[in-house]
């Protein structure tokens, strides 16, 4: 673990994340999400059908994917266009623990700015009711990592990884979604609610796809774009602005 | 000759290296505001840019034509009475792809400037702020109006070859016209306000899309929420705050359209005043922020 993990990196990692402008769009996003939750609470009592709109077609659908995008592309994004990843490179570290800890770092900003709101607003809802709000938030956790994963690849690939995450997460995910069935498979915001489905109450959460396979995608994804991304940052070519 | 004079005499040789002042026409404010809008545009869909930039303006322009294009296919193949899409819905219907070309290219026309230096460059030329601001904020919104436009184009001129009726499909274009130029504007406004917030480019178009995406993701839940509820006031109101339901509120209340609320229980003409208001209170409010922004050359 030690020779996967850098503390000096992850700190400068941290830091890149969570500076001043960057991390006022990450407390803003979950703090809609609990002013919402707020909001419907005193609006309309505690109800489990509303919880589930909630944080299943606002926390989970668009606020997890759009977190995971700033976290995920702005842990490694913003030093490629600038160029500054060369002298990160230059040192003795190996390119794999740099993703490594780059992917923890992400995953854990993801986690902690969406899995936590995301179970403070199901207890804000409707109190756990048929364990919703753990489940939800199981399913942001999953999720997260798995966006991590794929969005800190896309970081390493493409120079526009912030508009192709952000295509992924809204239009496959969403349109593509509520459109074509088959779409609805290859989404990891259907993986992660085949574990929330496991968590909750019978039938209180439903997911396309079967437990076995979702834990095997998300675990394949996760480990497959890691690997690649450390595999892609061998081989950097730095491109200068178009 | 003594020595002293003849170097007293090349003293001043030595600097005039022959350049001469230009005392031609000078174009002016005008034409460098011209020139900053005529750039801005092309740049917006990646003309006079690389051939990468290019990809993804002229995709999401394609995108947006292409449904329309079915629709008319469809409507003159099936001999239809009317569009089976209205010219006020299509917007809404796309505004996923109109959210991503604008969160693409509202952050490539200002926040590079700020990143690489070049608006005390701008500065130090005839122009001032505000014609900076006014060039960008025109150039922003005119590719979003191309862009929202174009298929509307496309749906007319279909309409008119299944031989719909001219009068009605002229006034219903005109104002599903009308009501894309709203929307240009208040998403070129808001979005060059956050753009131009950040020398980032990647974070700026983070930003853009999660201002427009989340509100709409929490304005819709909400709504649907009200809905369940038979909240039918509450639905309405909570339009107010999100871009796009502010457009859905403004054309159903005022251009003949059919709300995409839920239960389609839009705002009444009342109620459709204070969606004006709030629209072009929203449109002035962020030209003068971005006034405000660049009032320091520096920055």
């Amino acid at each position: 673990m030690s020779s996967l993990y850098h503390p000096t990196v992850a700190r400068l990692t941290y830091r890149a994340l969570l500076g001043r402008r960057r991390a006022l769009i990450l407390f803003s996003l979950p703090g809609l999400l609990l002013v919402i939750a707020v909001a419907v609470r005193a609006l309309s009592g505690a109800d489990d059908q509303t919880a589930d709109a909630v944080l299943g077609g606002f926390a989970l659908a668009t606020m997890v994917p759009l977190i995971g995008v700033i976290a995920g592309t702005g842990a490694i994004g913003p030093e490629i266009d600038d160029g500054s990843v060369v002298y990160l490179l230059a040192k003795p570290v190996k390119r794999p623990t740099i993703i490594f800890t780059k992917f923890i770092v992400a995953t854990g900003v993801t986690v902690v700015f969406s899995a936590l709101p995301t179970l403070l607003a199901g207890y804000i809802l409707n109190g756990n009711g048929q364990q919703l709000a753990v489940a939800y938030a199981v399913a942001a956790t999953v999720a997260s990592i798995t966006y991590g994963a794929m969005f800190l690849l896309l970081g390493t690939i493409t120079r526009h990884a912030v508009i192709v995450g952000l295509v992924y997460a809204l239009v496959w995910e969403s349109l593509f979604g509520s459109l074509v069935g088959g779409a609805r498979d290859l989404s990891v915001q259907q993986w992660s609610l085949a574990l929330a489905q496991k968590v909750a109450d019978n039938g209180a959460v439903t997911s396309e796809v079967g437990l076995p396979a979702a834990v095997l995608l998300l675990l394949a994804v996760t480990v497959a774009a890691t690997w690649y991304a450390g595999r892609k940052l061998r081989t950097l070519t730095l491109a200068g602005e178009e | 000759m003594p020595p002293e004079s003849a170097t007293q005499q090349r003293a001043d040789v030595i600097h005039n290296i022959g350049y001469r002042h230009y005392d031609g026409p000078r174009l002016g404010r005008a034409y460098a505001r011209r020139s900053l809008f005529s750039q801005s545009l092309r740049g917006a869909y990646g003309l006079g840019r690389s051939a990468k930039s290019k990809v993804a303006p002229m995709l999401l322009a394609a995108v947006m034509c292409v449904p329309a294009l079915i629709i008319v296919a469809v409507a003159v193949t099936t001999k239809a009475n009317e569009l089976p899409v209205e010219y006020t819905r299509y917007a809404i219907i796309m505004q996923a792809v109109i959210g991503l070309y604008t969160a693409a290219q509202a952050p490539q026309s200002v926040s590079r400037d700020l990143r690489f230096k070049t608006i005390p460059l701008y500065f130090s030329r005839p122009i001032e702020a505000a014609d900076y601001v006014t060039a960008k904020f025109a150039a922003m919104a005119s590719a979003l109006f191309a862009l929202t436009g174009a298929p509307l184009v496309i749906l007319y001129v279909g309409a008119l070859l299944a031989k719909l009726d001219f009068a009605d499909q002229t006034k219903a274009f005109a104002q599903g016209l009308v009501s894309v130029l709203l929307l240009s504007l208040l998403f070129a406004g808001i979005s060059l306000v956050i753009a131009a917030l950040t020398p980032r480019r990647g974070f700026g178009v983070a930003a853009v899309i999660a201002v427009l995406t989340i509100s709409y993701g929490a304005v819709s839940t909400l709504q649907a929420i009200a809905w369940d509820q038979n909240n039918t006031d509450a639905v309405s109101w909570i339009g107010l705050f999100s871009p796009i339901t502010i457009i859905d509120g403004v054309q159903t209340a005022f251009l003949g359209a059919e709300s995409a609320y839920p239960g389609g229980f839009g705002p009444g003409t009342g109620a459709g005043l204070v969606f004006l208001l709030v629209l072009l209170g929203l449109i002035a409010g962020s030209y003068g922020l971005l006034l405000r922004r660049y009032r320091k050359v520096g920055l």
